[in-house]
C-alpha cells in the first residue's frame, strides 16, 4: 500500500535474522542508515583532518567550520567547563544532522523519525547530565529544583513543577525531534500522493508545494539537529554551572 | 494482544516494538563507534590543525609587523637623509650665489674705476685741447691776416698790431662760440 504515508517509516529486516539471546538484533533498514550516516561523517571528517594546509581545501574547510561552529555553540551556552564534552556533543549533532539529511533523499529511511532512536539518545543525555550534575555538586545538585528568590509559600509548588520539567526533558527532547521528522516526511508523502492522484492536470500545485516543502524540510533537518545539540548544551550547563 | 498489534501496524510503524531492541542495539553500536573514532582520532587532529594554523598566522602577523616597523624606521632615515641633503644643497647654492655676486661686484667696481680713470684722462686731454686751441688759432689767424694784408696792401704791416687785433676779434668770437 504505497499510498499510505506511514509506510515509509516501516522497519524491515535486511538479511538474516540475528538473535542475541532472546533479543532480535537483526540488521534492518534503520540500521543501514545509521551505518551510512556514521560512515559518511567519519569519511568526511577523516578527509577533512588528514592534511593540514594553511589554505584549507573544501573538505577541510567543511570539517573545520563544523568544528568551530559546534565549539562556539558549546562555549556560548555551557561555558568553558563544557570543553571535555565537546566530542560527545559534536558526535550527537553530526549524527542527528546526517540522519536527518540522509532522510531527505527520496526512498531513504529517516532514522530520527523513530521515537525509540531519539528517546534512547535523549535518555542517554538525560542520565549522563544527571550523573555529571551529581558528581560535580553532590547532593547540592538538588538545588536545581529550588530557584532562588521564590516566596516560601510558593516553594512546594515550584519544586514540584521544576522536578516535573526536569523529568520531562528526555521526553520533550526526543519527541521534538521525532515528531518534527515524522510530520515533515508524512506531509511530503501526502503531497507526493496528491501529485499522482491529481495527475498531469491538477498535479502541479501539490508538486510545487512538495518542492517548497523539501526546502523547508532541509531547513528543519538542520534546525532540529541544532536544537537537539543546543538543548543538550543547556542541560549540560545546568549540571556544570549550578546557578539557579 | 494480536489485535492491538495489528492496529499499531496500520497506524504508526514507530510504535511497533518488533525492532526496538535492534534499533537500540545498532544505534548504540554505530553512535558508539562514531563517538569513539571522532573523539579519539579525528577531533584532536582538527583541533591541532586549527591551533597550528592559528599560531602560524600569529607568527606571520608578528613577522609582518616587525617588517613594517623596520621599513618605517628605514623610511624615517631616508626622509632624514633627503631633508639633510636638501638643506645642504640649499646652502651650497646660497654660497655659490653669494660668491658669484661678490665677484661680479668686484669686477664691476674695477671696471668702473678704470672707466673713470680713462674718462678723466680723456677729459684732461679735451681740456688741454680747449685751452691750447685758441692760442694756436690766434697765431694761425694773425699769420694769415698778416699775409693777407701784406698781399692786399703790399706794405709792411706791424706784426704785433695785427696779432693784437686778431686776438681781440678771436676773444669776442670765442665768447660768441662758447657762450660765456
Amino acid at each position: 500500500m504505497a499510498a499510505n504515508p506511514m509506510t515509509q517509516f516501516e522497519v524491515y529486516r535486511i538479511g538474516p535474522e540475528i538473535k542475541l539471546g532472546t533479543f532480535d538484533i537483526s540488521f534492518t533498514n534503520a540500521s543501514l542508515f545509521m551505518v551510512i550516516s556514521s560512515m559518511a561523517i567519519l569519511i568526511i571528517f577523516f578527509f577533512g583532518s588528514k592534511k593540514n594546509s594553511l589554505l584549507p581545501n573544501k573538505v577541510q574547510l567543511l570539517a573545520e567550520l563544523s568544528y568551530t561552529f559546534v565549539s562556539k555553540m558549546i562555549n556560548d551556552t555551557a561555558g568553558s567547563k563544557a570543553k571535555p564534552y565537546f566530542s560527545l556533543i559534536f558526535s550527537l549533532f553530526m549524527f542527528v544532522l546526517f540522519c536527518n539529511m540522509f532522510g531527505m533523499i527520496p526512498y531513504a529511511f529517516t532514522v530520527t523519525s523513530h521515537i525509540i532512536v531519539t528517546f534512547v539518545l535523549a535518555a542517554f543525555i538525560f542520565i549522563g547530565v544527571t550523573i555529571i550534575g551529581f558528581i560535580k555538586h553532590g547532593v547540592g545538585y538538588l538545588k536545581l529544583f529550588v530557584p532562588s528568590g521564590v516566596p516560601i509559600i510558593l516553594l512546594p509548588l515550584i519544586i514540584v513543577i521544576e522536578i516535573i520539567s526536569y523529568l520531562s526533558r528526555p521526553i520533550s527532547l526526543s519527541v521534538r525531534l521525532f515528531a518534527n521528522m515524522m510530520a515533515g516526511h508524512t506531509m511530503m508523502k501526502v503531497f507526493g500522493g496528491f501529485v499522482i492522484s491529481l495527475g498531469i492536470v491538477g498535479g502541479w500545485l501539490p508538486l510545487s508545494f512538495s518542492v517548497a516543502l523539501t526546502g523547508l524540510e532541509i531547513l528543519v533537518a538542520f534546525l532540529q539537529a541544532y536544537v537537539f545539540a543546543i538543548l543538550t548544551c543547556i542541560y549540560l550547563n545546568d549540571a556544570l554551572n549550578l546557578h539557579h | 494482544m494480536k489485535e492491538a498489534f495489528a492496529v499499531e501496524k496500520s497506524g504508526m510503524p514507530q510504535l511497533n516494538t518488533e525492532f526496538w531492541i535492534s534499533q537500540i542495539f545498532w544505534l548504540t553500536l554505530t553512535f558508539g563507534l562514531l563517538y569513539g573514532v571522532l573523539s579519539k582520532l579525528i577531533l584532536p587532529k582538527i583541533n591541532t590543525n586549527l591551533e597550528k594554523r592559528k599560531s602560524k598566522i600569529l607568527e606571520n602577523i608578528e613577522a609582518a609587523e616587525k617588517q613594517k616597523e623596520d621599513s618605517e624606521a628605514k623610511l624615517l632615515v631616508y626622509n632624514e637623509i633627503i631633508s639633510k641633503s636638501k638643506l645642504d644643497s640649499k646652502t651650497i647654492l646660497n654660497q655659490a650665489r653669494e660668491k658669484a655676486l661678490k665677484d661680479i661686484n668686484i669686477k664691476k667696481e674695477l671696471l668702473e674705476s678704470q672707466i673713470d680713470e680713462e674718462i678723466k684722462i680723456v677729459e684732461k686731454e679735451i681740456e688741454n685741447l680747449i685751452e691750447s686751441a685758441p692760442e694756436k688759432i690766434n697765431i694761425i689767424a694773425s699769420e694769415i691776416s698778416f699775409q693777407l694784408i701784406q698781399k692786399l696792401t703790399g706794405t709792411e704791416v706791424n706784426n704785433s698790431s695785427v696779432s693784437a687785433i686778431v686776438d681781440d676779434l678771436s676773444r669776442r668770437g670765442r665768447d660768441k662760440y662758447y657762450g660765456n
